[in-house]
């Protein structure tokens, strides 16, 4: 029988030119080819050479198109005319709204510049954004580090001089066995799919540790459902089986650790728990072939990790002897942990056993010799197969930093930082806590800040305290409270300024940041600060400019608003400067261009800002004429050097475009990046690839590539002389002092060595009446409050069940359709439930940032985000419930300020069977763009 | 004529691999970006910013929790579309012969100008596979791509389905499972590719890997048991270890 | 399955109009002139009613010649040629009759069997749908028929015979029930064997791939309460049979009486068409969890 079939074109054209730039659908970075038909965005696939996702695209990255052409884009700049929170908006020229702002902002700077608070959300220009507000001359300038994995990165630089998230990576091509705790699966997601599979395809195994079985842990060859707050508890007791059985890797602790340096024990002395060192200031080992004190780093050294000494009646111990003592007493034992763990002390002993096998059993090396910085040559790799990987679900909890700090040591234990198999950096790290800057405060009136406004505090005399002992910055950042907060904390700006504590602000400025909605905790009052007057009928937080590309939430907030671009409509470097895009083995960086030029009166945020401090007369972008230095946002990424030879682009750099990290602007950068496809990278030479702390090939080519100007070798803190240096503080020594209330906490938490405590909420609240964990997680296929604007993914989730576990659906007798009542101790949100075996029995949780004010992203206002759909956040406040001394403490971690969001204690209660609305159910703002279109049909114009 | 060619050239179909895929819907926009520019009519969005949207959508993925008693319950990610049966009941109930399944390569097409929009192809797919497009009122499915695998406008190693190209966790694989040393027929031969409702004798092309055991639901606790064994006493306990390790060094 | 009242529509009335032509294409009643002109003119309402009806639930009816072309394969495809075929067949027939006054028993059998046919036909567009195992019975094309011929009967004004197959019409429902209410267990699928999955240990859906609906769910996973349903079955059998049958006994074959058995038929005839779709449940309804055991 012969068949018809129709003629089909399989080869029709697919577009009329392929745009390649720089996704922004989240925080990934990854490269995308932008088919572009007729003018308009016709298909978005990943950019196969780019380094960060190699061609492959999550469904945000593919929805792109509908985030570019979103109706609730903003369309102009505007100021506000109805009340805040109103919505009710007039649309302005950018000439009025500039003279809005400096009509703000330049008294601020003349007379006092920390009346302005400047923070950035999800922004990736902090580099820029943060120089800008140096230039102004405040010290209230952070991103939203704080509220969202400073934990991590504090954890990870103090420890080992870089941090998980997308800092470093596993060696995906050569781990036998990988463990993730707690990951984001919105972030760095493309490269953690990618060698997951890499994984799996090698034979390795994968080990999820998560109360919650989605995503990662679905595929996870071994799920560990852990109790939230406890992960700190079993990783020490992984540790203690580990030096019990003498299974860590003595020669590479020897070696790049400082656990052979000798600490002195006399308890009581101003110098307890501090390293001794020589005139010099170096820490002191103990060489084991001549039995004599030298410095640390002394070549040809054998240090030794077993003896003590003593001199002029003091003792010292070597660090490792002080940590093996702490960790092998009982209190660690798995039997001790497990219930609190919900981990059966069996399955911790095996969990522990097979890091052991795989580190030492299966250990891998690769003919490759190199040379260490102290001129030892190695004659090749050795690689302890383990890597790990860790994110939110460990970080966002008060105990956050120190669990953090225990899954490095656990790490740093096996030998498996840095070496072929476990664990690598992404330069621009390793970078040792020296290299950082420390905070900075000096404000003078008219002038810039006498340094950069973040960084890491190696004291108690580093602490950003004015003289009378109140806090620098309006959050508070870098005092007693939370000494460490290297990423400030952008939580804490709102409640602050409304109180007027520690002092009150003229202006905030924000960008990107949806902090009347899913981006604070306690929403409902956040919503209040802001609409708050004071006795003369002014608001409380006087004035707000706000930029945003969208009709968020937020805006209803701004007394002005600056529009931004799209991401397809904009200049932007992702730059070594900032959060880069390398690789373990390469450095790279990217461009975004305008791939399309903008059809409304906006403009990208950056370019903005640079335009409105000209206006201002702000040194460093204005001429002494008072003219521009930089045009636009482009013009800057090109042409400015943060250093001489060094600049946001590390990419063919000077006249030649042969410059590599080094070398004078190119005034055709930007177009060079296009013309190789959006992106740069560089490789690390092979014999530099491991070992990068301590590799002479790494650190003298990271000389060459201007990361650093001098190399910068060190050894990892497993034993944190840092964090000592405020329990000592706490205990009265030292010329800088907490307040008394605090002393007895700093005490506690301030421990040199990884130490888990319980979660605070929880030492606070009724757990017999709150005995339900309560978390949230991002779904892969959204990016925080944006994805719901975006027709084809507010498709997939517009609406946000609470997964209950098993146990609790079935001791309350749940049934399908049913909503409930969660309640806190701060506050109780109705909600639907749907069953969830895969999930720790004490755990309900759901996805973040769904549920939507009405009014906001051009949504209908019947729309599901906005009556099913919720936030978890109304659950949760910045501060905790009054202690028995009627104080209320920070809900976050004391080390570091990191918002506890994963403290969060509940119960659960049926509903009634009622009118299915989400509540609280705030009410409707208006908005500023209108509602969408009813139908769509994209595409049918090609 | 849609009657079915009674064999084709070649059998290109999925591997869609149960064990790797994470949920991320990547497949499922990325379909839907190259679908609604491409092969035939857009993928229409209907009530996209209201209360209710409904769009047409050519690939899903379904979430799926297994559980057996006493054990831990497992979460299974399901991604599904057209499965581009040999038997396929789709192309043999089309009045018009809109719907066909191509002698050259086995895929299952509709050609839209033929089709009246009966929808009764859809009623017989038990996959799910075909959604009527409100807009256009024709039947929308998978193609496979068709329109990219054999395209010269696109690089060759580009040439193979949205999806597939898209998948960040290589769980979607693209082949011709006529050829028996294909990368589909050894992943399908070594790993027990699954045909889904099989007893409906559709016999599809795309097969399932399913996932692989787990080892807190399935295997014993395995301490591995002398490694972690402490330092004997006899041995000098932990110091004697460690004098020993500093020693080997 | 959704109960699209255009199929509903299209279905029901077809059957009673093709049933109406097969009795008027076998010469019963003996009609002629204007007389036959009305009867004919009924029957070709119904029939040709029903079948631009089920127009309206195509996405593209100024394509509907077009599917004419697959009656080798398709059952939708063979109902319309067939129905063009009985329709014009019978035309000629009934042209003759009523305008000739001229009978032609050779081309009037020869449409009676093509409406026969045509609505066979009808009944296996369902009846081969494996995936709807309560449709994918054998009892299917039966029903479709017994209904064509007890409303055929009906509508004749044949009483006796009327009667007895809308007693036989009863029957063959309910026993179209009971078959069809075991039908999904006994047809073997389930979410174990949709998904790979059965061997792993209980199957359920955890999250849908989208929040919202979408055309397999609207189109497939039709829900009707046991009890509505159960109300509506105690109706049809009312209605279908029982009671016109109960008027017909009554009946010397008076317009009034056949009337009301017919309307009361008809009822009856809607609510088991009804539920003939609403109760159809579809496969691919595993795979978003609609049919636990």
């Amino acid at each position: 029988m012969t068949v018809h079939q129709p003629d089909l074109d399989t080869s029709a054209k697919v577009s009329d030119e392929i745009r390649k730039t720089t996704c922004y659908m989240c925080a990934c970075r990854c490269g995308i080819n932008v088919h572009m038909q007729d003018g308009k965005v016709k298909y978005i696939e990943g950019n196969r050479d780019h380094p960060v996702n190699k061609g492959v695209l999550c469904a945000k990255g593919s929805a792109g198109i509908m985030q570019h052409y979103s109706p609730a884009r903003l369309k102009s700049p505007m100021k506000r005319v109805g009340e805040r929170g109103s919505g009710e908006f007039e649309e302005i020229s950018w000439d009025e709204a500039f003279d809005i702002a400096v009509s703000w902002l330049k008294p601020v700077r003349e007379n006092n510049p920390e009346k302005l608070a400047f923070f950035t959300g999800r922004d990736q220009s902090q580099s820029m954004t943060s120089w800008w507000a140096q230039n102004f001359g405040t010290p209230n300038y952070a991103a939203h580090g704080g509220f969202c994995s400073v934990n991590m990165a504090a954890a990870g630089i103090y420890t080992m001089g870089g941090a998980f998230w997308e800092f470093g990576a596993p060696d995906w091509d050569r781990t036998k066995l990988f463990m993730i705790f707690g990951v984001a699966e919105d972030h760095d997601s493309n490269p953690i799919k990618t060698g997951l599979s890499k994984v799996k395809a090698n034979g390795g195994k994968i080990i999820g540790v998560n109360p919650i079985r989605s995503g990662y842990n679905a595929i996870a060859d071994e799920w560990v459902g852990i109790t939230p707050g406890t992960d700190g508890l079993f990783i020490l007791s992984m540790i203690h089986e580990l030096l019990k059985a003498g299974k860590v890797d003595v020669d590479y602790l020897r070696r790049y650790t400082n656990l052979p340096q000798l600490v002195n024990t006399v308890e009581g002395s101003a110098e307890f728990g501090l390293f001794l060192r020589d005139a010099d200031d170096k820490p002191q080992v103990l060489d084991r072939a001549t039995g004599k004190l030298v410095a640390f780093d002394t070549p040809g050294i054998m240090a030794d990790m077993a003896n003590g000494y003593e001199v002029d009646g003091k003792t010292y111990k070597p660090a490792f002897l002080v940590m093996a003592e702490k960790y092998m007493s009982d209190e660690y034992a798995p039997e001790k942990a497990a219930d609190r763990c919900g981990i059966s002390a069996e399955r911790i002993k095996a969990i522990a056993a097979q890091l052991a096998h795989t580190a030492f059993k299966e250990e891998i090396t690769i003919d490759q010799p190199w040379t260490d910085w102290k001129g030892e040559k190695h004659d090749k790799m050795i690689g302890r197969p383990v890597a790990f990987h860790a994110m939110r679900g460990i970080s966002a909890h008060s105990n956050g930093f120190q669990t953090c700090r225990a899954l490095h040591v656990l790490q740093i234990l096996l030998g498996s930082v840095e070496c072929p198999g476990g664990f690598r950096f992404k330069p621009p790290y390793p970078k040792p806590v020296s290299a950082h800057p420390k905070p900075h405060m000096g404000v003078t009136a008219g002038a810039p800040l006498n340094g950069p406004h973040l960084g890491f505090v190696r004291g108690p005399e580093d602490l950003l305290l004015k003289e009378d002992g109140t806090a620098a910055r309006i959050d508070k950042a870098f005092t007693w409270e939370n000494p460490m907060s290297s990423h400030g904390l952008m939580h804490m700006v709102i409640s602050n300024a409304y109180a007027g504590d520690p002092y009150k602000i003229d202006v905030l400025f924000m960008y990107m940041a949806n902090m009347s909605w899913n981006s604070s905790m306690n929403t409902t009052e956040v919503m209040k600060m802001l609409t708050d007057k004071d006795e003369n009928g002014e608001y409380v937080i006087p004035k707000l400019i706000y930029s945003d590309a969208y009709s968020s939430e937020m805006v209803a907030f701004a007394d002005l608003i600056l529009p931004d671009t799209t991401y397809l409509e904009r200049h932007d470097c992702i730059s070594l400067l900032d959060r880069p895009i390398c690789e373990a083995d390469a450095i790279a960086d990217s461009i975004r261009w305008p791939v399309v030029e903008p059809d409304r009166d906006v403009r990208g945020f950056q370019t903005a800002l640079i335009q409105l401090g000209v206006r201002l007369g702000l040194p460093g972008m204005t001429n002494e004429d008072g003219s521009a230095v930089y045009e636009d946002y482009a013009d800057y990424i090109q042409n400015h050097e943060r250093r001489p030879g060094v600049g946001p682009l590390a990419g063919f750099r000077g006249k030649d475009k042969k410059g590599k990290g080094r070398g004078e602007p190119n005034p055709n950068q930007i177009q060079d990046y296009i013309d190789n496809g959006g992106f740069w990278i560089d490789h690390i030479p092979e014999d530099g690839t491991y070992f990068k702390p301590w590799n002479a090939a790494y650190q003298d080519w990271a000389v060459e590539r201007g990361i650093f100007d001098s190399i910068q070798p060190y050894v990892f803190e497993v034993y944190s002389e840092t964090v000592q240096k405020f329990r000592l503080a706490a205990q009265g020594h030292g010329a800088h002092q907490p307040p008394e209330h605090l002393r007895a906490q700093l005490d506690m938490v301030m421990d040199p060595l990884p130490i888990w405590y319980e979660p605070f909420e929880q030492t606070i609240v009724d757990t017999d009446e709150y005995p339900i964990h309560a978390l949230t997680q991002r779904p892969m296929a959204m990016y925080h409050s944006w994805g719901t604007q975006n027709a084809w993914l507010r498709q997939i989730h517009g609406t946000n069940p609470m997964y209950v576990s098993g146990e609790i659906w079935n001791e309350h007798g749940f049934e399908e359709g049913d909503w409930a009542w969660v309640t806190s101790v701060h506050g109780k949100i109705k909600v639907p439930v749907v069953k969830m075996d895969a999930l720790n029995g004490k755990t309900i949780w759901t996805w973040n940032a769904i549920g939507k004010r009405k009014g906001a992203w051009a949504l209908d206002e019947k729309a599901p985000e906005a009556n099913k759909g919720f936030l978890l956040n109304h659950l949760i406040h910045e501060l905790l419930p009054a202690k028995g001394d009627g104080m209320r403490w920070a809900n976050s971690d004391p080390v570091t300020g990191q918002a506890a969001w994963f403290d969060l204690r509940v119960k659960i209660e049926k509903a009634a069977a009622g009118d299915e609305i989400a509540q609280p159910d705030t009410p409707a703002q208006k908005s500023p763009v209108g509602r969408g279109p009813q139908d769509i049909t994209y595409g049918e114009d090609f | 004529m849609t009657t079915l060619p009674a064999s084709t050239a070649k059998k290109l179909g999925l591997v869609i691999d149960l064990d790797i895929c994470v949920g991320c819907h990547a497949c499922v926009i990325s379909c839907k970006e190259w679908n609604t520019s491409n092969y035939g009519a857009p993928l229409s969005d209907m009530d996209a910013y209201g209360e209710n949207p409904v769009g047409t959508f050519l690939n899903r993925v379904h979430t799926f929790e297994v559980k057996s008693a006493g054990c831990n319950a497992q979460t299974v990610h399901f991604p599904k579309s057209c499965l581009h049966c040999e038997d396929a009941p789709c192309v043999t109930v089309c009045p018009t012969g809109a719907s066909y399944k191509r002698v050259e390569d086995g895929i299952v097409l509709v050609n839209e100008s033929d089709c009246i929009g009966c929808g009764l192809c859809a009623w017989a797919c038990p996959y799910g596979a075909r959604e009527m497009d409100a807009a256009e009122g024709v039947m929308k499915k998978c193609t496979l791509c068709v329109d990219r695998i054999y395209n010269e406008n696109i690089p060759e190693i580009d040439r193979e389905p949205s999806c597939v190209r898209t998948c960040p966790a290589k769980a979607r694989h693209f082949g011709d499972f006529a050829d028996p040393d294909s990368n589909v027929s050894v992943m399908t031969r070594e790993r027990g590719g699954m045909e889904l409702m099989p007893e409906l004798a559709t016999k599809p092309v795309n097969r399932y890997l399913p996932p692989r055991p787990k080892a807190d639901i399935s295997g014993d606790i395995d301490i591995l048991a002398p490694l972690l064994a402490p330092v004997p006493e006899n041995k000098g306990g932990f110091m004697g270890w460690l004098d020993k390790a500093l020693e080997a060094i | 399955m959704h109960p699209a009242p255009s199929v509903i529509l299209f279905t029901t009335l077809s059957g009673l109009g093709f049933g109406m032509l097969f009795f008027l294409g076998l010469g019963v009643p003996e009609i002629s002139g204007w007389t036959a002109f009305g009867y004919f003119f009924i029957g070709y309402a119904l029939a040709v009613g029903g079948l631009l009806s089920s127009t309206f639930h195509l996405g593209n009816p100024q394509r509907a010649m077009k599917a004419f072309k697959q009656w080798r394969s398709s059952w939708l495809s063979r109902e319309g040629v067939l129905a063009v075929l009985a329709l014009g067949t019978l035309g000629i027939y009934a042209a003759a009759l009523i305008f000739l006054d001229m009978k032609l028993p050779v081309i009037g059998i020869i449409g009676s069997v093509l409406t026969v046919a045509t609505v066979y036909c009808t009944a296996m567009i369902y009846g081969q749908m494996k995936t709807i195992p309560r449709w994918n019975q054998m009892l299917t094309p039966v029903l479709y028929l017994v209904y064509m011929f007890a409303g055929g009967a009906l509508l004749t004004r044949q009483v006796p015979l009327a009667a007895l197959l809308l007693a036989l019409a009863t029957l063959v429902q309910m026993l179209h029930w009971v078959i069809g209410d075991k039908a999904f267990v006994n047809a073997g699928s389930n979410i174990g064997t949709a998904t790979g999955l059965g061997n792993l240990g209980q199957v359920r859906l955890l999250e849908s791939p989208h929040s919202g609906t979408n055309y397999l769910l609207k189109e497939f996973a039709y829900e009707i309460g046991r009890k509505h349903a159960a109300k509506l079955r105690i109706i049809s059998v009312l209605c279908i049979g029982l009671l016109p049958v109960m008027i017909l006994s009554f009946s010397t074959g008076g317009y009034l009486t056949i009337v009301s058995a017919l309307v009361l038929h008809m009822v009856g005839l809607f609510a088991s068409r009804w539920l003939f779709f609403a109760q159809a449940e579809h496969v691919v309804g595993l795979y978003y969890d609609k049919h636990r055991a």
